[in-house]
């Protein structure tokens, strides 16, 4: 076990979560794949805190901040999709493209 | 080095359940093959000697997927994959964007100069952390917590159809209660 082979996990967990946000037609599945990246983020810190930086609580703080981010960003995503869909009965992405430039 | 096994087999587990959230056909499945793989970051997190933060990673996501699950049935396109479609778009241009990114980020891993690593944990990790969010680092707690507080706010404005300013106009103080239907509850 080292620090490399920790972050390349991530990286594996972020890339896959960045092609299930990308590709997914339906906005729940979209926010899947966000967490998954955020899971990515979450191992990351806690790798270079135990490989480079044990002493400094930094990494942790890191990872406190990076599950915070997961708990608002599914709260507040889905309250997006419930008002998209009470204003206009969409739940797919491809239909909700106003701000398309 | 029970650690190395546990490493490889959460890790394997962790992207192969990551992968298979995109697979299946079920958005139920999906729901559980994204709970495995965050539980496997949880475990890996305990691995790492992050026993407290580990823990709270497994009990959030348990929680947190429960909750989706939920959504899931509201929003849910395909149930149960009784109805074999494609739920993807533009799945050429994903995949080379991710191997992309895959790529520069494994370069990036394997050629940086990483520094040694300095220092020794704390005895206990947890009370150093919890030391850490009351002390230095009461800026970042208090961040996050307004910003949970601001999230509860607008997540309630978000999902109400209709609050009591539109029944009652802007001052609150119209006498009778402006519903597409009548007979509804008082103020």
């Amino acid at each position: 076990m080292s620090l490399e082979l920790f972050l390349l996990l991530a990286a594996a967990l972020f890339s896959v979560g960045l092609f299930g946000a990308l590709t997914q037609q339906s906005i729940v599945m979209l926010m899947m794949g966000l967490e998954l990246m955020l899971g990515g983020v979450i191992l990351a810190a806690a790798a270079v805190w135990h490989y480079v930086a044990p002493a400094a609580t930094d990494g942790q703080v890191l990872v406190v901040l990076a599950v915070t981010v997961m708990a608002v960003e599914m709260a507040i995503g889905f309250a997006v999709v419930t008002a998209l869909f009470r204003a206009r009965e969409v739940d797919v992405t491809d239909e909700a493209a106003e701000l398309k430039a | 080095m029970p650690d190395v096994a546990v490493f490889w087999a959460l890790g394997a587990l962790a992207v192969v359940s990551g992968v298979m959230v995109f697979r299946f056909d079920s958005m139920a499945r999906a729901t559980y093959a994204l709970l495995l793989s965050l539980l496997c970051v949880g475990g890996l997190v305990i691995v790492l000697g992050l026993d407290y933060l580990g823990v709270v990673v497994v009990l959030m996501m348990t929680i947190e997927m429960a909750i989706m699950a939920v959504f899931m049935v509201m929003y849910m396109m395909n149930p149960a994959g009784l109805m074999p479609m494609s739920m993807l778009h533009n799945k050429k241009g994903a995949a080379v964007l991710c191997t992309l990114v895959f790529l520069l980020l494994a370069a990036g891993i394997v050629l940086a100069p990483w520094p040694k690593r300095s220092g020794r944990p704390a005895d206990d990790p947890t009370k150093a952390l919890g030391t850490a969010l009351m002390g230095p680092h009461i800026l970042t707690m208090m961040t996050l917590g307004f910003a949970l507080f601001a999230t509860i706010v607008a997540t309630v404005v978000l999902a109400t159809r209709r609050g009591r300013y539109d029944r009652f106009g802007d001052d609150l103080r119209a006498r009778t209660a402006d519903d597409p239907v009548r007979g509804g509850v008082g103020r």
